[in-house]
């Protein structure tokens, strides 16, 4: 048996290939759930499905959930693309989204709504830009070890959001800032909130339609203009960039700085388009997940809205089966963690052509 | 091939089983939707899963067919889904368990009014005005001002076996100490029901607390109950959900020093087996079969709910080996007088504020700022709390009670 890397591949055959490794999945998994559990796998299943889909309010969660986590792969692509290991996103959306709840608590009703969305949008975006700035610059100053770097910026951004609750908390002594303008007389001030209804988190259109604006502004970006094309060249190779006179020192700083404020944008959406609130949870280990999303997608914003559909798909149907079997969620987990698996792999036979040779003389 | 077949034919018979094992319930229509901030590994929630058991067996349903749980729910917006999916699924009555949900219940409350929903341990309940939003409490202070009895009269027994020693003493009074979580009413009303409770037995007692700034913090509690040890605290209580405290005293006493801890929650004798003489603890079924029961039959429960030893709501774990002799028998009779409305426990002939007898205090905070400034609580000689609203409210800083930071 040897190995060969594939030169090219069918858009078809490769879609063969994952949908293949899903189906792989799912059997094995349903022996897993059989022997763990002693259960029906066809009802898990179907549980999952349920807990993904089954009623209007889950459908509309599951699609505001995938737009969220889309919308941080998408702030960390450009970062990616360059090679550029950015694992900050989870303190750089919690930046952005301080910033947001900060206008929402201290300005509503004081300002007319428009200047305070552009207020909010503004700063998120530039907190967020400095965040992501931050690392940028002293990998490019210093060769700094980004990983780390910008994995220590997210406690410190944690630290300020623990520290901003704190300020904030409502009521207080409840250590969370509960829903920002839930009534009185600066109700709703600052929420993106419903397009189609009326009440608290119905349905997320606004969401979906400012997310797929941020992807075809991203895909674009990073396909079509001049420094796009920078930032893959610096990823493929620095020294190619640099011959080829491109200032690399500049494109990390200002692509770190594009990937924070895309990252902090996100955040602002998690405040004020869905949560209403600001908490530790508002990024809650998204921004690591959103990582295996844009890595999976290749960088392609389009494919993450898919992939992140997929883990949210999974993550529903994980908590759906935990209440309906009285599991607790780890077994559900085992589950998620067998799918990504063979996901994962499936890209492995996507690259590489494996060969069986019966009877191979020398 | 055949051992294909053979699973093929097992998973088959799986189907078969499965499919004939739904067994009909009494009230399958009716549904309970509960959600927590944890799970069952965590003390604070299993209690409450335990309350929520009990009281649906009680009741005669059953778990796979009435209760659909949420577990490890964020104080975030995911407990608003959270509750709404558990009225999708046809709850008629929703709980939850932890403080910070309050809001995110009330904005269900507010959306479903014909569903029932209750924000365990909150407080805003009763300025909502909503018809179909709860909060209830346990009069947990009832039994820590028992578990104060039983802590006095294991000191006044080493009192008489000449066990307290000069260290042990600040002037005449011997020096108490108290692992506190947060400065909040809640713990300020717990601490002073012990104090009192160990006071109405050996009247000279002062009494030194320490804040954790934790609810759950094994170490933080360890080391709060070394320190109050370190400054001659002979009897250690607490309010913080940990065994940190207790294996702190027992270690001590076991080294030599003459130490005592009273817990919480749960048992400490498996983690204390000598120091540990009982722990308060709340009985959250009475009020779970109570408030599920009155929505079974179509109606409604109290907006604010807090009930003690006269509906058993509240109990002292059983007592440990080192509680003095003729112990239980003291308890009965301060459980009884509880129970009988003969004793209140902020009776004000036994406390004073600042060297004055206490005339006037405040029960509810209006305006968020930390100080109470409505509905007057002290009347008919006691300070009545838990009386207006559920959540505890007396927050007055007696004499005798040093809060170390």
């Amino acid at each position: 048996m040897h190995i060969s890397k594939r030169t090219n591949i069918s858009t078809g055959k490769a879609w063969l290939i994952r949908a293949i490794a899903i189906l792989g999945a799912l059997i094995v998994c349903a022996f897993v759930i059989f022997a763990i559990v002693k259960m029906n796998p066809i009802k898990v299943y179907i549980s999952m499905f349920n807990g993904a889909f089954g009623t209007n309010k889950r459908i509309w969660v599951t699609v505001r959930d995938l737009m969220i986590l889309t919308c941080i792969a998408i702030g960390l692509a450009p970062a990616f693309k360059m090679r550029f290991w950015n694992i900050g996103a989870e303190g750089q959306m919690l930046m952005g989204g301080i910033a947001t709840a900060f206008f929402m608590i201290n300005f509503a009703g004081k300002m007319p709504l428009p200047i305070l969305f552009i207020c909010m949008i503004v700063t998120s975006i530039v907190v967020g830009a400095i965040w992501g700035l931050i690392p940028g610059f002293f990998k490019a100053q210093w060769n700094t070890n980004e990983t780390l770097f910008t994995l220590m910026m997210n406690y410190i951004a944690i630290q300020f959001t623990s520290y901003a609750v704190s300020k904030w908390e409502n009521p207080p002594g409840s250590n969370s800032v509960g829903i920002i303008n839930r009534s009185g007389a600066t109700k709703n001030a600052g929420w993106i909130g419903n397009m189609f209804s009326k009440g608290y988190n119905v349905d997320y259109a606004w969401l979906v339609l400012i997310t797929l604006v941020l992807a075809v502004a991203v895909y674009y970006y990073l396909t079509y203009t001049k420094q796009g094309y920078e930032i893959a060249v610096v990823g493929d190779s620095e020294n190619t960039a640099r011959y080829a006179g491109i200032r690399v020192k500049n494109v990390y700083m200002r692509t770190m700085a594009i990937s924070g404020a895309l990252c902090a944008l996100a955040g602002f959406l998690a405040v004020t388009a869905v949560s209403h609130t600001i908490s530790t949870d508002t990024a809650g280990g998204r921004g690591f997940t959103a990582i295996i999303v844009a890595w999976l997608a290749k960088m392609n914003p389009f494919v993450m809205i898919l992939i992140s559909a997929l883990i949210t798909f999974l993550n529903k149907g994980a908590i759906q089966i935990a209440s309906d079997f009285g599991l607790n969620e780890y077994v559900s987990q085992i589950i998620t963690g067998i799918i990504l698996f063979f996901i994962l792999g499936s890209e492995f036979f996507i690259n590489y052509e494996v060969h069986f040779a019966k009877s191979h003389k020398e | 091939m055949k051992k294909v077949i053979a699973l093929l034919m097992v998973l088959a018979m799986v189907f078969a089983i499965a499919a004939c094992s739904a067994k009909p319930a009494a009230n399958k229509d009716f549904k309970v939707g509960v959600v927590l901030v944890g799970d069952e590994n965590e003390g604070y929630t299993y209690s409450h899963i335990e309350g929520i058991k009990e009281a649906i067996a009680e009741l005669g349903l059953t778990e796979e067919a009435n209760v659909i749980w949420k577990y490890s729910i964020p104080e975030s917006e995911l407990c608003y889904d959270a509750c709404v999916d558990c009225i999708e699924q046809g709850c008629k009555v929703v709980f939850t368990n932890s403080y910070g949900h309050q809001t995110y219940a009330q904005q269900v409350a507010e959306e479903y009014p014909d569903i029932q929903v209750c924000a365990m341990t909150g407080d805003t309940a009763r300025a909502s005005g909503l018809k179909n939003f709860h909060n209830a409490f346990t009069n947990i202070y009832e039994a820590r001002y028992v578990a104060g009895v039983v802590a006095g009269l294991k000191l006044q027994q080493l009192i008489d076996e000449g066990k307290v020693a000069d260290k042990n003493k600040d002037g005449d009074n011997i020096k108490i100490g108290y692992v506190g979580a947060f400065p909040y009413a809640e713990v300020v009303s717990g601490y002073t029901a012990f104090y009192l409770g160990l006071k109405s037995i050996v009247p000279n007692v002062v009494m030194d607390v320490q804040y954790t700034n934790s609810w759950f913090d094994i170490t933080g509690e360890k080391e709060a109950a070394l320190a109050l040890i370190d400054r001659g605290c002979i009897i250690i209580g607490q309010h913080a959900d940990s065994t940190g405290a207790p294996k702190a005293c027992e270690d001590m006493l076991n080294a030599g020093t003459t130490v005592y801890s009273v817990g919480y929650n749960v048992d400490m004798l498996a983690v204390a087996p000598t120091a540990a003489l009982t722990s308060p603890t709340n009985l959250w079924s009475k009020f779970y079969s109570y408030a599920i029961g009155e929505v079974m039959k179509g109606g409604n429960f109290d907006t604010n709910w807090a009930k003690g030893y006269e509906a058993d709501a509240v109990k002292i774990t059983p007592l440990g080996a080192s509680c003095a002799p003729g112990t239980q028998e003291k308890v009965d009779e301060v459980i009884a007088a509880i129970k009988g409305g003969s004793l209140h426990v902020f009776d004000t002939s036994t406390f004073t504020v600042g060297g004055a007898p206490v005339t006037s205090a405040f029960a509810t905070d209006t305006d968020g700022d930390w100080t109470n400034d409505a509905d007057e609580a002290v009347f008919d000689g006691y300070f009545h709390e838990s009386y207006f609203q559920s959540a505890p409210a007396f927050s007055l800083r007696i004499d005798g009670i040093t809060e170390l930071n």
